[in-house]
């Protein structure tokens, strides 16, 4: 077997030790680890860790929910003016859809306009069908659609840490819950 | 896998005030549950999803737990029982690493009203009665091996009398017809089981299998929890 060759199996070999040590360093519990892609409102498609290094909050709506979403956004927002102003250049917000089928990024993109949404800090988001029920699992939301469209679902928000290691959950809506505040301050 | 539907029945579950009827489109669904030795096979081709090398995001501390090891079964394991101690996202896997997926708790329950002879037998007193009977059975004796009962109506064994089931939808079944959008802040929250809505009461066995299914988390595994696999039929198939 000649240099070159022996040289080229020790590079393939520090390669694939490189790509397993990037998902090996999350903590196991990390919702990092589940392997879905989500799409913004920008047409931007990622990985759920988009945000990695940042807490994050994340939570799941739909474009035309009358109500609870925007009770939901508005929640967060509401908690986001709480913050300094240094503290809230670290915080970030990941949005999923529970309904991928009508909510593209053109709805999403309207979404985030109506609310006045910071999208350099704020993603809002679809996945595919079968991803969105796996998102939903380690999110701990329960959702369903019914026959005229609409979603039942449950509205939980969920702290996650920089590694994607979830800190606290909230499903006290609306109004702000102190718990939570207090634990996205402690973890900036 | 067993061809099944299209039908339209009645579900326990309400999806609205009064109207349970559900449309439901034909599907695949696999005759038997995942045995042990299906499973063995999966995590040789699939290493990640063994139990020691499982995340712990995707599978509780039970996960696979009755094996003497991760890559055996060892003597007190056989082969063809029905696989338990398996989470939903390791079971997800498995269908998906077969081009399949989990069935939905609609076409489970769809599948489930038939007996050996009828596609929808869940108004015959006697046939509920047998279901509860199984439900009644101390649950401590070793499972059974797959398919040693009659297969139903549509050629599928097991959805009554050996384990439970996964469902993909796992995590929809309890949500309330009226815990939608009211702004209310007791009832922007999903209200759980108190506010359920349900039809048919007299269909125990079912609604016992739903509780049972929203208790859980994806990553839980039981010693009476396993799954089979489901496929949507293709358009011109």
């Amino acid at each position: 077997m000649n240099t070159h060759r022996l040289q080229a199996i020790a590079f393939t070999l520090v390669l694939s030790i490189c790509a397993s040590a990037r998902a090996s360093d999350l903590p196991e519990t990390s919702i990092y680890h589940l392997d879905v892609e989500i799409t913004d409102q920008r047409g931007t498609v990622q990985s759920l860790d988009a945000f990695r290094g940042h807490p994050v909050v994340f939570s799941m709506f739909y474009a035309t929910c009358p109500n609870v979403c925007p009770v939901l956004i508005s929640t967060i927002q509401m908690m986001e003016r709480k913050l300094s102003p240094d503290e809230l250049s670290k915080l970030r917000v990941i949005l999923v859809s529970m309904d991928p089928e009508n909510d593209t990024p053109q709805v999403l993109n309207q979404v985030a306009a109506k609310h006045g949404i910071d999208t350099d800090r704020w993603k809002l988001t679809r996945a595919a069908p079968q991803d969105v029920r796996k998102i939903a699992a380690v999110l701990g939301v329960k959702y369903r659609k019914l026959p005229d469209g609409e979603f039942n679902h449950t509205s939980v928000l969920t702290l996650v840490d920089g590694d994607g290691v979830v800190q606290v959950k909230s499903a006290k809506l609306p109004g702000i819950d102190d718990a939570f505040l207090r634990a996205i301050k402690e973890h900036i | 896998m067993a061809t099944i539907g299209p039908g339209i029945f009645h579900s326990v579950i309400s999806e609205d005030e009064g109207d349970n009827e559900i449309d439901l489109p034909v599907f695949l669904l696999d005759r038997r549950p995942v045995t042990n030795r299906e499973f063995l096979q999966f995590i040789d081709t699939n290493p990640e999803w063994s139990r020691d090398h499982v995340i712990r995001l995707f599978a509780d501390t039970g996960y696979l737990s009755h094996w003497i090891s991760a890559t055996e079964l060892g003597p007190d394991v056989d082969a063809e029982q029905p696989l338990t101690h398996v989470s939903w996202f390791s079971a997800t896997a498995y269908c998906e690493a077969k081009g399949a997926r989990l069935p939905r708790w609609y076409e489970w329950e769809f599948a489930a009203a038939a007996d050996v002879t009828r596609a929808d037998a869940r108004d015959d007193p006697i046939w509920r009665q047998q279901i509860l009977n199984w439900y009644a059975t101390p649950g401590g004796r070793s499972l059974a091996p797959i398919a040693q009962r009659a297969a139903n109506f549509y050629g599928v064994y097991d959805l009554h009398g050996l384990v439970w089931e996964w469902v993909e939808d796992y995590n929809a079944l309890l949500v309330a017809a009226d815990s939608r959008e009211q702004g209310g802040a007791d009832k922007v929250r999903f209200c759980g089981a108190g506010a359920l809505s349900m039809e048919r009461k007299e269909n125990y066995a079912i609604l016992m299998r739903i509780a049972m299914l929203n208790s859980l988390e994806a990553a839980y595994t039981t010693r009476n929890l396993g799954f089979r696999c489901a496929a949507d039929v293709l358009e011109g198939a």
